[in-house]
């Protein structure tokens, strides 16, 4: 048990001592009891939120971790999106069945991403080119969804619609004893919170293993991971593919929680979206990343209830101001200076009296 | 039969003039200081909002088109005084910076002026080839795609001002030691690139419906352009726009407009495979 903890602690993580383990287990125990006493409607609705995390941990892994920056994160979450709706559609799914259209859409975006990210990276396009290519690709794939109107754009039985957008496919739904239970509401609420958790802690292990130490050295010197003997081409395309497929889990989990997708979710302005939250909670590190894009999702919700106009405007104001002036991000930045404060007070209660 | 040449060549000539006018704003900064500006689109949209708010107010439209070119080449000079020159050091951040921006714009742009705006129409004028007629403007379009690319050359190639910005583009720190005031360089060329942006969208802007997330239409075809032509504007982005207008072109014509966009971006996904510093690096390779 012990071993497995210390497994999640290292250097590429903040976050590693008791304090935090205390805390983290704290707010996982309160998000198990929320649902206890709250309307299932507002459960719903705080499920949404988390279903939009994984992207934003996937982008920081690419981002953050491994220095590649892809604009495409909602281009894959409208892949895997409509791929849940063309699979589970047509194979009118109930039950378990729904689960397997879930994983092949992911698995249909994670291929995407892979043929994507072969051409650029294997062609050795970096930094501001990736950016350029995933992000025209996004838009392209937004107008393209966005002109599907007429009948004949259809895979089998089911529509794209068009600017409409897709709907009418099935939940999810988890194959239970007996009855499969229909994943909405409260249900919904837990197997996404389990997701999450076990998605943080697993790219925990991951970054702080042997595997994120040499995402870290391609980060800080591409050149110099190589000459040290590292294939860095397959560590980014890995990365970018993992990356990409958390943004599909993404897409796939909200396609299937709304019952519906349009081409809007991969257009502007939705595709800045991911890159604000990470930016604005600190792309170098998971929990910063976690904790930054909940707090944002819930006040941007707060802000459009006013108007979207005006929530989107303060994005983008938070954008900038997070580049000019915070360029590690605010909850990050948040983080180290309670980690300094932490360690100083340790270090006066250690020192002899 | 010469009818349907011309037919094809004037398509052509279109998509290939849409290209140049789309992409030259984009490419200068680009190859000036490698970074990529994400607002590229709201500098258009301010070249074709203050053509047509011209236009209304009784201007002739060359001269509001010319307003709308200025107007786009001051705000760029403004925003890269306050803003952009901070963050040359990172370019990835830059990217972030003019992203930021563009949200606001756009957004602010719904809130004040609403969803739609009345537009001008095209200047009428035709002439037939054959049975088919064609619009006259579209001519007009292509004279200043080319007109655009030798400014750019006489510019960047015979004036002062070329040399001291290629010498800062070519090595920054030598360039300031030589006594170049490289900020202003930097401050005139961004000017230029909004300018040309603003351009793009004044020349554009009798020919479309307005509205404030317009410039979308133009940064796909922009960004495309600029990565398979690399950072030299001159080098790339006219090889850059012939390749991509041909097969733009002939996609178009299979398949329609979305086809023609689609295939356009999986030729420039296979093009970096083969030429990662697009088509600029591998001549500038080829001739060393």
């Amino acid at each position: 048990m012990l071993e497995a903890l210390r497994s999640l602690n290292g250097p590429q993580t903040l976050g590693n001592g008791r304090v935090f383990w205390s805390g983290f287990a704290l707010v996982s125990l309160i998000a198990i009891a929320y649902p206890f006493g709250f309307d299932p409607y507002d459960v719903g609705n705080t499920a949404y939120f988390l279903i939009w995390i994984f992207a934003a941990l996937g982008l920081s892994l690419m981002w953050g971790y491994t220095g590649i920056l892809s604009f495409g994160q909602m281009a894959f979450f409208g892949v895997a999106g409509y791929g849940y709706g063309v699979i589970s559609i047509n194979l009118a799914a109930t039950g378990g069945m729904t689960l397997v259209a879930f994983v092949a859409a992911v698995g249909v975006a994670a291929a995407f991403a892979a043929v994507l990210g072969y051409f650029m990276i294997y062609g050795r396009v970096g930094g501001v080119y990736f950016g350029i290519v995933t992000f025209a690709t996004t838009l392209a794939l937004a107008a393209f969804m966005g002109q599907t109107a007429g009948p004949e754009w259809a895979i089998g039985s089911a529509r794209f619609n068009g600017f409409n957008g897709m709907g009418g496919m099935p939940s999810l739904e988890l194959p239970w004893f007996g009855e499969p239970v229909l994943l909405e509401g409260t249900p919904l609420y837990y197997a996404v919170l389990f997701m999450l958790l076990a998605t943080y802690l697993g790219l925990r292990w991951l970054v702080n293993g042997r595997f994120g130490n040499v995402l870290v050295a391609i980060r800080e010197d591409p050149l110099r991971a190589e000459l040290l003997g590292y294939d860095v081409r397959k560590y980014q395309l890995g990365v970018f593919v993992l990356g990409s497929s958390l943004a599909a889990v993404s897409g796939g989990l909200y396609t299937a929680w709304g019952q519906f997708i349009t081409p809007a979710t991969m257009g502007l302005p939705s595709a800045a979206m991911p890159i604000i939250w990470v930016a604005f909670s600190g792309r170098g590190d998971l929990t910063a990343t976690l904790v930054g894009t909940f707090v944002l999702l819930l006040s941007f919700q707060a802000l459009t209830v006013y108007s979207q106009q005006y929530a989107l405007i303060l994005m983008g104001l938070l954008l900038l101001v997070t580049v000019l002036f915070v360029p590690a991000g605010f909850i990050l930045g948040f983080g180290r200076r309670l980690k300094r404060l932490h360690d100083r007070v340790l270090n006066t209660e250690r020192r002899p009296s | 039969m010469f009818a349907e040449l011309f037919s094809i060549v004037f398509q052509f000539a279109d998509v290939f003039a849409f290209l140049i006018l789309a992409a030259a704003g984009l490419a200068i900064i680009f190859g000036m200081m490698g970074i990529i500006n994400m607002a590229h689109g709201e500098f258009i949209m301010c070249g074709i909002y203050v053509t047509v708010i011209g236009v209304q107010n009784g201007l002739p439209l060359p001269v509001a088109q010319a307003c709308g070119a200025l107007t786009a080449g001051l705000i760029g000079v403004i925003l890269e005084r306050t803003i952009i020159y901070r963050l040359y050091d990172r370019p990835l951040d830059s990217i972030l910076a003019t992203w930021g921006i563009s949200l606001i714009v756009t957004q602010g742009m719904l809130v004040t002026m609403g969803s739609s705006w009345p537009g001008i129409g095209t200047p009428t004028g035709s002439f037939a080839v054959g049975v088919y007629t064609f619009s006259t403007y579209r001519l007009v379009l292509f004279a200043a795609a080319v007109v655009v690319m030798i400014g750019i050359y006489i510019l960047f190639m015979r004036t002062s001002f070329g040399t001291l910005a290629r010498a800062t583009m070519q090595n920054p720190q030598m360039a300031r030691a030589l006594g170049v005031r490289t900020p202003r360089v930097y401050a005139a060329s961004f000017g230029v690139g909004a300018a040309l942006a603003g351009l793009c969208g004044a020349l554009y802007a009798p020919t479309m419906t307005l509205i404030p997330t317009m410039g979308i239409t133009f940064i796909v075809e922009a960004f495309v352009t600029v990565v398979v032509g690399g950072s030299n504007v001159l080098l790339g982005t006219v090889p850059a726009a012939v390749v991509l207008g041909v097969i733009r072109t002939s996609l178009n014509a299979w398949h329609g407009q979305i086809v023609g966009q689609i295939g356009m971006l999986i030729a420039v996904i296979l093009v970096i495979r083969v030429l990662p510093e697009g088509v600029s690096g591998w001549l500038a390779r080829r001739a060393r």
